[in-house]
């Protein structure tokens, strides 16, 4: 494994986005910070700025309002960035799928590389999910880049 | 090529680094263990930094050269300093009379720095950043000016580093004087706004403003910065050591005092909240100043 790859899963900086939740799961993530469930102790951080971030993560059902500022986020932030869909709003708009002005899921828009399911998701599932996720970049990594 | 040694490995860009990155650790492990939780492990900072050395830096619209120089201005003048200060600890006599006074320069150059860096990245927060840091070093710059101008007057006017570690060698050191115990305390509330930590992360204010003055970096440059950052906490409380606490520099000795030093503001940091900027503007130009100048006064009297 290169150490390039290496210090980035060994470093993950979150940026955390709301794209129209109803703000459990974002207390959920702040409970992965306290003394119980200490994220920290994985080197993963909460990031005010999108330029900073390495992981974006994503919480609610996105609506006509947010989308186009997603996609703007999206585009802001320095690669590589891996999007994680928090909450199953975000995973698959669960009871809002066929509401008046959500638009299409989130994983048309964006290319999602971790879906954490719940309603909001426990911090031990959070926990569960971002060692998937380091697994997924380090054996992404292994294989030849040709794309 | 022995000057590209001393730049480059030994006193300076890679063992302060390293040294700063582990005392960043120690505070990240410090508030963790505080607040009950665990904590990083030991390597985290170096992981950060190499993690933003891989990352892709974007440039925001605006004078790009200004941007991407600032970082590159504050690193060099922080290593300037820990390579000089190193020598005149390893070798007093070493340096040229006056380097204090270019310390006192050189170390207000990072600040600058991601004052500039911060203002070419055209962004409203980073904007809110630099005006409060530009605030913050009005409030900081002149008790801790007062208070080296102490340890220059205890010195019988030496403005070399060496020559103050010589005196302190032969007369004990400044801090145990009535004058150079004030003059030490205002100096180290004056290099907690200097590191821009604890009490006084104004400028940066990560819950607030979103990472201020360093909010448009990503990638190189804000590595650079990270790395500023790192070399900052080791040079500021060892920089008030040789002025404050200069009798026994071995080895041993140096590592207890920073030791203390380092603890101290972690404690500090760790229980008490974030002063707003007028606050602070109002606690500098009051209390450490207003110490600083009974401060002078005691010294001119011998005390």
């Amino acid at each position: 494994m290169d150490i390039r790859t290496k210090a980035l899963t060994k470093s993950l900086w979150v940026f955390h986005m709301s794209v129209g939740s109803c703000n459990n799961c974002d207390i959920e993530i702040l409970d992965c910070f306290t003394p119980r469930h200490d994220l920290e102790r994985f080197g993963i951080q909460l990031i005010g700025s999108i330029r900073h971030a390495d992981i974006l993560l994503i919480t609610g059902a996105m609506n006509k309002k947010s989308a186009p500022i997603m996609k703007k986020i999206y585009a802001q932030a320095p690669k590589p960035i891996y999007v994680v869909a928090f909450g199953i709003c975000a995973c698959s708009q669960h009871m809002f799928r066929d509401s008046y002005n959500v638009t299409e899921p989130l994983d048309k828009i964006l290319p999602v590389d971790l879906y954490i399911p719940g309603c909001p998701p426990k911090p031990e599932a959070v926990i569960s999910g971002i060692m998937q996720l380091v697994n997924k970049i380090r054996t992404l990594d292994k294989k030849p880049k040709t794309l | 090529m022995k000057s590209v040694f001393y730049l480059l490995i030994f006193p300076g860009f890679l063992f302060s680094v390293s040294i700063g990155l582990l005392a960043g650790w120690l505070d990240r492990k410090l508030t963790a263990r505080l607040q009950w939780r665990v904590g990083p492990p030991w390597y985290q900072n170096f992981m950060d930094v190499l993690k933003l050395f891989g990352k892709e830096t974007i440039v925001p619209q605006g004078p790009k050269w200004l941007f991407l120089f600032s970082p590159y201005l504050a690193l060099v003048s922080a290593i300037l300093v820990a390579t000089s200060l190193g020598r005149s600890i390893i070798s007093p006599l070493d340096s040229f009379t006056g380097d204090l006074i270019v310390f006192i320069y050189l170390l207000a150059m990072p600040a600058i720095a991601t004052i500039i860096g911060a203002s070419s990245s055209r962004n409203p927060l980073a904007s809110v950043g630099a005006s409060r840091e530009m605030k913050l070093i009005l409030a900081y710059e002149l008790p801790l000016i007062i208070s080296i101008i102490v340890v220059i007057l205890k010195c019988r006017g030496a403005l070399q580093i060496g020559q103050i570690i010589q005196y302190q060698m032969s007369f004990g050191s400044i801090i145990f004087t009535f004058s150079g115990a004030l003059a030490f305390l205002v100096a180290l509330f004056c290099i907690q706004a200097k590191l821009g930590i604890g009490l006084f992360d104004i400028a940066e204010a990560d819950q607030e403003i979103m990472g201020g003055t360093l909010i448009e970096y990503s990638g190189l440059p804000l590595a650079l910065f990270k790395l500023t950052k790192a070399i900052m906490l080791y040079i500021l409380p060892l920089f008030i050591i040789v002025l404050f606490l200069g009798r026994d520099l071995s080895p041993l000795s140096l590592i207890i005092k920073y030791l203390i030093i380092l603890l101290v503001i972690i404690l500090i940091k760790n229980t008490n909240p974030r002063l707003r900027i007028d606050q602070a503007l109002k606690f500098f130009w009051r209390v450490p100043t207003i110490l600083a100048g009974i401060a002078l006064l005691l010294s001119l009297f011998g005390l």
